[in-house]
């Protein structure tokens, strides 16, 4: 055990999880490359600047499904949450209202969202595939009312050209330190939640009740608390998207965030995030992200058709899994 | 004596890091009992996926009825006879028993499943054991004995000639286990061998005729069970002489430190009331589904309780779940280990940290994983729990290492109350005496410790003061000093027609 204290890498590689993370980082390293050379603009700065930003979008949507998934369940709503705070911010902001109290009202909502979907799957346990799906028809029914069945205005209608600018330069136009404000956005949020997961009590009960709920329940984790946490977090990131989306339309679309929440699952089953729970660290998720869209960018660079994009997308996410699944088989079995 | 049915010899076979086989050789007759003996990662269970298929050797050879086999599959290997029935049972709860036994090789009729052969031909091989099972019961709805029953009777109804049985009793009352035996010796009358691993070493003597020891992966050795005593088989399972089974220290008894008063849960749990003191260990003896452990459960907080009070040093403390008490100091180490003590796919430094997060973080919730990977260490050098290291998952250890960290979780908390529910079930020899030091070092620590065991003689070695509960009901209390097993199982059969003296 002490030659494990002296060898940090050797500790860091035996983390659970962290060989499929590593393959997608992998993977994603050489989708790219190979796609540069079929087409070196790929490479060039502008795609690798709208490439990042494109990526963020779902690396915070897998983030949300990831922290689901990893406590055993899963979050149908994520997808009509972005579109609901899309529609309550930009409803709000073409009223006039300052955007910060716009962003405050549909991460509010969000967040309620959250916590039924954490009673109702971990005080009530209904099936969280069932549980979410009604809170998935609810939520994009709120989307639907809050502009009366419509898409809202320009936002900038309402508070005016300079506040909607300064909104959408903070969200998606504007840039730090030469890349897209979007990708800073991401990666903050990316390493808060990093962080609650690997280094926090939460975080481990987290992992505990997707390993075996019965046996975190008798280690004293409280079960309903945790699974709301993990919606929470789920909320948090769909809420964020939303604003996003809304920036980048300068207008709140009732669709907006459809189908997110299995891009989310694509995303973190791509890094290694197990659907059946217990395993899949948040770096994995950051790697699925990037295959994804990675691809995506690459396919759409040398003129591929929308369809063939989605069936390749289609072929790596059974591909990514079956890969571990032999992988893992091969071990036990030899 | 029979002719030699299966022959293993040189088979190793070496996992990650670990050489679970090393060179070892095994032999089976026709028509009889070889029991399989060793502590839990010697290697039995590894053998035996070897010979029915699951995994592939390294190297060696194996012959089956004079057949030699290279790389056999678990379906060559049911097709040569050999069938093994899990100490997990495999069955699908939701379907019948027929329906179980026929999985896979369904009888076939014109144009949909023939289910009038199907049974007929289930109640034909269940009536043939003289096993009293409805062919359509559903499988889930019948007790553990009776699955095993319906799994012996699938591995006979592939006409299965080498019967591999992995900790069959492990969950069986007394009662059952005779009638298992029954079933056994006719099996064997009819010319079955059969491979039979148990730690329960007292119950060799009724049905065994052989026995093979392993140690560390290797073959120690063969020999007629008529031909050896039991204190050398221990011997040569543990690779050192244990001087003591049931150690036993003595220590002044002193105040009372926890109290159950009147305790209401349902109908396994009626009117519960028991106190334990510094310095003893109280015992729960009974019959399978007496109560205890849904009493344990109770008290901690698992299950709702209807009524009752508990006192931890003379204060009453409520527990509604197990938070609760865990923070009053009041800890339980549960009966399944795989369902209820261990996350099987997190590691054992995870399990170990997890009910112990609140001493491991600061107020923000961070955990300090130097001071959890000091708690780790000193659980499993304590322990003695073999691991090549901390992060190996839970599920990969045996099961004696197992209950160890299930053990482990709670000695890092200062607790007040311990209770361990059946710890040592189907763990080896020197891993019970482990488990039994343990719990008398908690003891002369001055904590409560309860201790609930099916098994009456560790319950009277062990135990200071033993509670005997049946059907729900506290049905007596001795001094394990005097006691006798009649007396126990009087206690433990006072079913409520009977009047009870206690």
């Amino acid at each position: 055990m002490n030659s494990k204290k002296q060898n940090p890498l050797k500790r860091v590689l035996s983390v659970r999880g962290m060989g499929a993370a590593l393959t997608a980082f992998v993977g994603w390293i050489v989708i790219y490359i190979a796609f540069g050379i079929i087409n070196p603009a790929v490479f060039s700065a502008q795609n690798n600047l709208n490439l990042l930003r494109s990526m963020s979008k779902y690396l915070l949507i897998g983030i949300a499904q990831s922290y689901v998934l990893i406590t055993g369940n899963i979050d149908l709503s994520i997808g009509t949450m972005v579109g609901m705070s899309a529609m309550i911010s930009a409803t709000l902001m073409t009223h006039g209202v300052n955007p910060l109290i716009a962003m405050l009202v549909a991460m509010a909502a969000c967040l309620l969202v959250g916590i039924v979907n954490g009673y109702l799957v971990g005080k009530f346990r209904l099936p969280p595939f069932i549980a979410t799906l009604g809170t998935m028809f609810v939520t994009r029914g709120i989307a639907y009312m809050v502009n009366g069945n419509r898409n809202t205005d320009a936002i900038s209608t309402g508070i005016g050209k300079e506040a909607a600018d300064r909104f959408q330069n903070f969200f998606y136009y504007g840039k730090t330190l030469g890349v897209y404000n979007t990708f800073w956005i991401s990666i903050v949020v990316f390493v808060i939640f990093f962080f609650l997961l690997s280094k926090t009590r939460s975080g481990s009960h987290i992992y505990a009740i997707g390993s075996n709920i019965d046996a975190a329940k008798l280690s004293g984790v409280n079960v309903v608390l945790t699974t709301t946490k993990a919606y929470l977090a789920s909320s948090v990131c769909s809420c964020l998207v939303g604003f996003i989306l809304c920036a980048q339309a300068g207008m709140g679309n009732m669709e907006a965030g459809n189908t997110y929440e299995m891009y989310g699952v694509a995303a973190g089953v791509i890094g290694g995030v197990s659907p059946l729970g217990g395993t899949g660290l948040l770096l994995g998720t950051l790697a699925g992200a990037g295959v994804w869209q990675t691809l995506e960018n690459g396919l759409n660079m040398i003129g591929a058709q929308v369809g063939i994009q989605r069936i390749v997308i289609g072929v790596i996410v059974v591909g990514a899994v079956l890969l571990d699944t032999v992988v893992r088989s091969g071990q036990t079995k030899k | 004596m029979g002719e030699i049915i299966v022959s293993m010899s040189g088979i190793s076979k070496s996992f990650p890091g670990v050489k679970a086989l090393d060179h070892v050789s095994f032999e089976l007759r026709e028509g009889e009992v070889m029991a399989l003996l060793g502590e839990n990662g010697a290697g039995k269970s590894t053998l035996m996926k070897i010979l029915s298929g699951v995994y592939t050797r390294d190297e060696g050879t194996m012959k089956i009825f004079g057949k030699e086999y290279g790389d056999l599959t678990p379906k060559q290997a049911q097709q040569a006879g050999v069938a093994i029935i899990h100490q997990e049972l495999n069955m699908c709860r939701h379907l019948s028993v027929t329906e179980n036994m026929f999985l896979g090789r369904e009888i076939r009729g014109r144009f949909s499943l023939n289910n009038t052969a199907m049974e007929e031909e289930a109640s034909r091989i269940l009536s043939d054991l003289r096993i009293d099972i409805d062919p359509r019961e559903t499988v889930g709805n019948l007790p553990v004995s009776k699955q095993q029953m319906v799994e012996i009777a699938k591995a006979l109804s592939t006409n299965a000639r080498i019967l591999i049985m992995d900790e069959p009793t492990s969950s069986l009352t007394a009662k059952e286990i005779e009638d298992l035996f029954r079933i056994i010796r006719k099996l064997k009358a009819e010319g079955c061998g059969i491979v039979y691993i148990s730690h329960r070493l007292e119950e060799l003597a009724s049905i065994v005729d052989r026995v093979t020891i392993m140690r560390d992966g290797q073959f120690i050795l063969q020999s007629d069970f008529a031909d050896i005593t039991m204190d050398q088989i221990i011997t040569n399972m543990v690779g050192r002489e244990i001087k003591e089974k049931y150690p036993k220290v003595s220590c002044p008894k002193g105040k009372t430190i926890f109290e159950v008063k009147h305790l209401n849960a349902g109908r396994m749990v009626r009117d519960i009331s028991f106190s334990v003191s510094e310095g003893e260990i109280v015992g729960f003896a009974g019959l399978m589904g007496a109560g205890r452990t849904e009493t344990t459960r109770a008290i901690f907080g698992v299950d709702p309780k209807e009524s009752g009070e508990i006192f931890v040093d003379g204060k009453e403390i409520r527990i509604s779940c197990p938070e609760d008490a865990i923070r009053n100091g009041v800890v339980l180490a549960p009966e399944d280990r795989k369902k209820d003590g261990l996350c099987t796919k997190l590691s054992i430094r995870h399990n170990l940290a997890l009910p112990n997060l609140d001493l491991l973080c600061n107020r923000l919730g961070i955990v300090n994983s130097q001071k959890e990977e000091e708690l780790c260490e000193k659980a499993v050098s304590n322990l003695r729990i073999k691991t090549p290291g901390l992060s190996i998952d839970a599920g990969n250890l045996s099961g004696g290492n197992q209950q160890k960290v299930v053990v482990g979780k709670w000695l890092a908390r200062n607790s007040r109350v311990v209770i361990f529910d059946e710890p040592t079930r189907g763990i080896d020899v020197g891993a019970k005496v482990e488990i039994y030091h343990l719990m008398n070092e908690l003891k002369q620590k001055g904590i409560a410790v309860v201790f609930v065991s099916s098994e009456m003689s560790e319950v009277m070695g062990i135990a200071d003061r033993i509670i005997v509960m049946c059907d729900g009901r506290i049905t007596g209390e001795l001094m394990a000093a005097g006691a006798t097993q009649e007396q126990i199982l009087t206690m433990a059969t006072a079913f409520e027609s009977k009047k009870i003296s206690a």
